[in-house]
């Protein structure tokens, strides 16, 4: 009797293992399910039919300026320009700068009445910078209790060229500036600049300050 | 120049046009337990939505490492990169991004960089491009302007480069090249010849990764210029500028 129910447990048993076990492991081990075996082990991940996102980057910043630069010795003129920068992070970006100004004459020239000391077309004063620039406050700026709009006070150092006087100058460039998005693409931009360069257009080599203030559009793309 | 400013202007227009149609938008499933929308494409914006595991939301436009999104209850926000690669799937996949990686730094091709130093006590600014052939090795080509007491320049040169240890967060590189020097006087001296010779040089350098987006690098070159007259001039270079590399 003993001998025969331990034959019938341990058959019971085996038949358990047979319908339990298989299932188990191939769930596991999908490659060696034969087709039809149940699954037993549901995997718990759903697959998901997404395709992959192609979003617009927009890390490219171009647009144009109009301001006021003061030519040191020359007076103070219209400063118009482009410029285009690229974001490497939301905190440091690259910018290139070209602008142009007409510079006035002077006080000299102004009092002597005739005397000019350069052609009209030394007067153009055309500069291109290439600069290193960085978001030092970003934030947002408040207009009113409902507007709240993206903005950011940076900073920037640069270097390039200046022509003017007929001569080319090494330039270095110390920047402020405020950038206030207007919506997701399209930024509105307030600047001061200050072009340094070596000059000796009248007679003595002397470290010139150019100061400059202009306002800005730019769309980012 | 005032052609230059006019082309940019029809490009700043045409530039306007362009981000209305550009609203492709990509749905993905958001899987982390949670994702934060900021107000503004930076980490200091507050953030203002949470978005739960399970939710779909729409990837709109990216910034740097800033993504913009809108939920289904029409809520838009700005979502760090790094949380929503972590956060979806699609296809099984991760869902990729654009943005730099940890292996973008020896695994990129195509760098450009702009720089500023000296030219035998001329002042000198830079552009280069250059091209990795593989994790080392490289070919460049720069252009420089130079300007000098008594004279301006021009300097262009393409060379081939070798970088010790690409691996490393700052790596020592060396150089070699040709290329071609123009200089002319400056306008207020007398009238003096303009002249233009052959050059070549041998430099060597350090490159550092300031992140993953550019680096920083400082290089000394010695350039031989081959003159008419029976002696050629060595002039010592060095140049300091960033890189960015894509």
């Amino acid at each position: 009797m003993d001998r025969r129910l331990h034959a019938l447990l341990l058959s019971a048993a085996v038949a358990a293992g047979n319908l339990a076990a298989p299932g188990a492991a191939r769930a596991q081990d999908p490659v060696g399910a034969t087709p039809g075996t149940p699954q037993v082990v549901e995997p718990r991940v759903a697959r998901r039919e997404v395709k992959a996102p192609a979003i617009d980057t927009e890390n490219f910043e171009g647009g144009l300026f109009v301001g006021t630069i003061s030519i040191e010795d020359f007076g103070s003129s219209l400063l118009y320009g482009a410029r285009i920068a690229y974001h490497f992070t939301e905190d440091v970006f690259a910018e290139a700068t070209l602008g142009s100004a007409k510079a006035g004459n002077t006080s000299y020239e102004d009092l002597s009445g005739s005397a000019q000391l350069l052609t009209d077309s030394e007067r153009q004063y055309t500069y291109y910078d290439l600069a290193l620039g960085w978001n030092a406050l970003p934030g947002e700026s408040f207009f009113g209790s409902r507007r709240a709009m993206p903005s950011a006070v940076y900073f920037t150092l640069g270097a390039g060229s200046t022509r003017f006087g007929g001569d080319d100058h090494f330039t270095v460039t110390l920047g402020s500036g405020y950038r206030l998005l207007v919506n997701d693409w399209l930024a509105g931009h307030l600047d001061v600049r200050n072009q340094m360069f070596d000059s000796d257009l009248l007679g003595k080599d002397k470290l010139t300050q150019n100061l400059q203030f202009s306002i800005g559009l730019t769309a980012f793309f | 120049m005032r052609r230059i400013i006019i082309t940019a202007c029809l490009l700043a227009v045409a530039l306007h046009a362009a981000p209305a149609g550009a609203a492709s938008a990509a749905a993905v499933t958001v899987q982390d337990p949670y994702l934060e929308l900021h107000s503004g494409p930076g980490r200091g914006f507050p953030v203002t939505q949470v978005v739960d595991r399970g939710a779909s939301v729409e990837l709109l436009r990216q910034r740097t490492d800033w993504i913009k999104v809108r939920t289904g209850r029409d809520h838009e926000g700005w979502v760090n990169r790094r949380q929503l690669e972590r956060t979806l799937t699609g296809d099984g996949e991760q869902v990729r991004l654009a943005g730099p990686t940890a292996e973008a730094r020896t695994g990129h091709r195509w760098e450009a960089s702009v720089g500023a130093g000296d030219f035998n006590g001329a002042d000198v600014v830079t552009v280069a491009a250059s091209y990795a052939l593989n994790d080392s090795l490289y070919v460049r080509a720069d252009v420089s302007q130079l300007f000098g007491e008594f004279s301006n320049g021009w300097l262009a040169a393409a060379g081939i480069g070798h970088i010790f240890m690409p691996q490393w967060r700052v790596s020592p590189f060396v150089g070699i090249g040709a290329g071609w020097v123009y200089v002319e006087p400056t306008a207020t001296l007398v009238e003096a010849p303009s002249r233009s010779n052959q050059a070549a040089y041998a430099g060597a350098g350090l490159r550092g990764y300031f992140n993953n987006r550019f680096l920083l690098q400082a290089e000394y070159r010695q350039y031989l210029i081959f003159m008419d007259t029976n002696d050629n001039e060595v002039i010592n270079a060095w140049t300091v500028g960033f890189t960015h590399f894509f």
